[in-house]
């Protein structure tokens, strides 16, 4: 057996335990992956620098299946986090890493998570500089979940808050929605449907970067619709600016496949879960331009103005539908339950 | 022809908004059948599209609201007791009389959201060790699937397998609605889907009875103004007759496949209706070769019995007698977020679609 090769096929209560095993699999995979001066240290943390202001976000990550269309649940823990932290104005630097197993996961699948962790890090241009793996009893936790902080240096343009959404400012989304709640639900058991729909995980820092070292202030807000998908993101930002949102149902981007599996099982795409697509909330003056730029980016090659800030309805989102009818759009409730016919 | 985009057009459905608006004289209360032709009117904002004189009231077509509270009751005894229950997702969340079926599984009942009561049958497979039982719930539009989910499971040879019957007919509904005192309803828009398995034959009676037109519908934006502008047309006109606004998914006699698998394993009973109260004649049960697969008999679960809620007045707006906001409770105590009744849980109920809507945008 070659030296540098972990003894295991599956992960096991011991590799949690904070002995030999553990540092087997630290030395072995771990460091060796992700290599860097900051994770090289070894050490219990890491000591970096920042020039300015900070933005830290976290997140946990309990996606199932673990490995989906598109994706897989460690490039998640990346680009959420990442996407988090530039929604913040920030340029993502940093990330710490912390894995739960359930004993028995399979160690390829585990190096496979690793590397796309790596991957997606390296894409988006941040470093994983601390982190902690435990290991819980078989039926104690969904094979792995992750949790991620992100740490990020607020772009010098940057004034991001709700307080400066102003009447008239224009909603901008980057691409097409409910890609990701769909392709889950196609691989997840128990439904018999089949589709070529994939994730749209991916980060959106760089594109956001771009936004602001042209724009500055004049961009107003930015949002990344994952859980609860646009509809819950939208109501949220209407009840906390108390005005208006004026969206329409013509110009929703949803590609045909998304769209026709959301009619057959029930489900509103405005509900449904995106990882890659974000929002921004300009200046109405502007927003052409934004459009233009974000359409020369591959991330924002399908970006479409949705909506505007209105003095009408405030707190609500009303949509106005293909046909001229309005309605309003609420939170999401629960989980989005599939109707019965 | 495409069957969607078509009846999605702008175009074609304002020229019949304008059609309405230009024969309408009187005001007339139609009444859509339908929890998603209910859920269609809303998300596509067609309510205040309407001329003033023209009110919708929305139908007891909710398999959701109208499956009694003993029936999620019973479940939730399945639930407790290691019974593997399936269900359709939009169930789980309705309350019983002390919790949902979602309750329930937190608290460490195995529940399953399915699509399909053939998925039911696999899991029982799967678990020969466990009962497995499907909450059978819906209109005639569900009966076909369920009732071929235990000539699956009899072909399988399973012994496990059992569904909790809940099935309710469409046109004992309505005709319970017309004998109504406080009935004000001058006009029904059919229910599309339900007509697609069962056809429309047995509406002439009912039509010709209580002198009420019936234009079996779609539930596309331009399907219900066309539904609604065929409805209209008659009740102008004074002549009530069966009309089929979607022709092209409805044929009068229906789907007789369909037909013969429902006709196989089930018979027609007596059924309560949530909030409406027993209707004779009025739903489907197992018939007695069948009976090994009903999960009340099997598990000795019949007698469960709980009073409804006396906050609630679902009864009142499935029958079309109070609009949803018209409740004490709208929006206050029941929303939602938390539910007093069935039709504020599922999209297609009547009260959830009015809360979503919104009270300020509707017409009162």
């Amino acid at each position: 057996m070659n030296d540098s090769e972990l003894r295991f096929d599956t992960i096991n209560l011991g590799h949690g335990s904070g002995g030999m095993m553990t540092r087997e699999l630290l030395d072995k995979l771990i460091f060796k992956t992700f290599n860097n001066s900051f994770i090289n240290q070894k050490h219990d943390g890491s000591i970096v620098k920042f020039a300015g202001k900070i933005a830290i976000s976290t997140d946990s990550f309990v996606i199932s299946p673990i490995f989906f269309k598109g994706g897989n649940i460690g490039e998640l823990a990346v680009n959420g986090t990442v996407n988090d932290v530039a929604m913040c104005g920030a340029i993502p630097k940093y990330l710490s890493l912390a894995f739960i197993i359930e004993e028995g996961l399979k160690m390829e699948e585990f190096q496979t998570i690793v590397n796309s962790i790596k991957e997606a890090a390296d894409k988006s241009g941040v470093l994983i500089i601390t982190g902690d793996t435990k290991v819980v009893e078989r039926g104690k936790g969904d094979k792995i979940f992750i949790n991620t902080t992100g740490f990020g240096e607020v772009h010098p343009k940057a004034n991001i808050t709700t307080d400066r959404i102003m009447y008239g400012d224009k909603i901008i989304v980057n691409g097409y929605i409910a890609q990701h709640g769909m392709a889950i639900m196609s691989d997840r058991e128990g439904l018999a449907f089949e589709s070529n729909i994939v994730s749209d995980t991916t980060n959106v820092n760089f594109l956001v970067k771009d936004l602001l070292d042209t724009f500055g202030d004049k961009i107003h807000f930015f949002r990344d619709p994952t859980r609860g998908g646009v509809a819950s993101v939208l109501s949220e930002i209407a009840t906390d600016i108390n005005k208006g949102i004026a969206i329409f149902e013509d110009d929703f981007p949803i590609e045909k496949q998304v769209a026709a599996a959301c009619e057959i099982l029930g489900l509103d795409p405005l509900y449904v879960a995106n990882e890659g697509v974000f929002i921004t909330i300009v200046d109405a003056e502007i927003a052409e331009e934004v459009v233009a730029l974000m359409r020369k980016d591959e991330k924002g090659k399908n970006s479409v103005c949705i909506g505007e800030i209105t003095n009408e309805h405030p707190s609500k989102v009303v949509m106005h539908s293909v046909i001229g009818g309005k309605r309003i759009v609420s939170a999401l409730i629960g989980e989005q339950l599939p109707r019965i016919c | 022809m495409k069957y969607l985009s078509e009846y999605r057009n702008l175009e074609d459905t304002k020229k019949y908004l304008k059609l309405i608006e230009k024969i309408v004289t009187k005001p007339w209360n139609i009444m859509e059948i339908c929890g998603g032709q209910t859920h269609g009117l809303v998300k596509n904002g067609i309510l205040e599209l309407l001329p003033d004189k023209v009110r919708m009231i929305h139908g007891p077509g909710c398999p959701v609201c109208v499956t009694p509270l003993n029936l999620i009751d019973k479940a939730i005894e399945l639930l407790e007791n290691n019974v593997i229950v399936c269900s359709f997702g939009d169930m789980i969340r309705v309350p019983g009389s002390k919790k949902s079926l979602l309750e329930a599984k937190a608290e460490g009942g195995d529940l399953r959201i399915l699509y399909s009561p053939i998925e039911a049958v696999n899991i029982a497979k799967e678990n020969p060790d466990k009962e497995v039982v499907f909450f059978a719930v819906g209109f005639e539009t569900t009966a076909p699937a369920n009732a071929l989910s235990v000539l699956h499971a009899e072909h399988e040879g399973l012994k496990n397998y059992s569904i909790l019957v809940s099935h309710v007919l469409v046109p004992p509904a309505m005709e319970a609605i017309l004998d109504d005192e406080f009935c004000k309803i001058d006009a029904f828009l059919g229910a599309g889907h339900v007509c697609a398995i069962m056809g429309f034959e047995e509406y002439y009676p009912l039509a010709k009875k209580y002198k009420i037109p019936i234009i079996i519908t779609g539930f596309e934006p331009l399907d219900l103004v066309q539904g609604i502008y065929m409805a209209v047309c008659q009740l102008e006109k004074g002549i009530f007759e069966v009309e089929n606004q979607y022709a092209r998914v409805v044929k009068p006699e229906g789907n007789k496949a369909a037909k013969e698998v429902i006709n196989k394993v089930f018979e027609i009973g007596n059924r309560e209706w949530r909030g409406i109260g027993e209707i004779s004649n009025s739903g489907y049960q197992l018939k007695k070769n069948y009976i090994n697969f009903d999960a009340e008999t099997k598990f000795g679960i019949r007698n469960i019995n709980v009073p409804e809620n006396s906050d609630c007045i679902a009864g009142e707006v499935l029958r079309g007698i109070k609009k949803p906001h018209q409740c004490s409770q709208f929006g206050k105590k029941c929303t939602p977020y938390n539910p007093l009744g069935a039709p504020m849980v599922s999209s297609e109920g009547a009260c959830a679609a009015y809360y979503h809507f919104s009270t300020n945008l509707i017409k009162s």
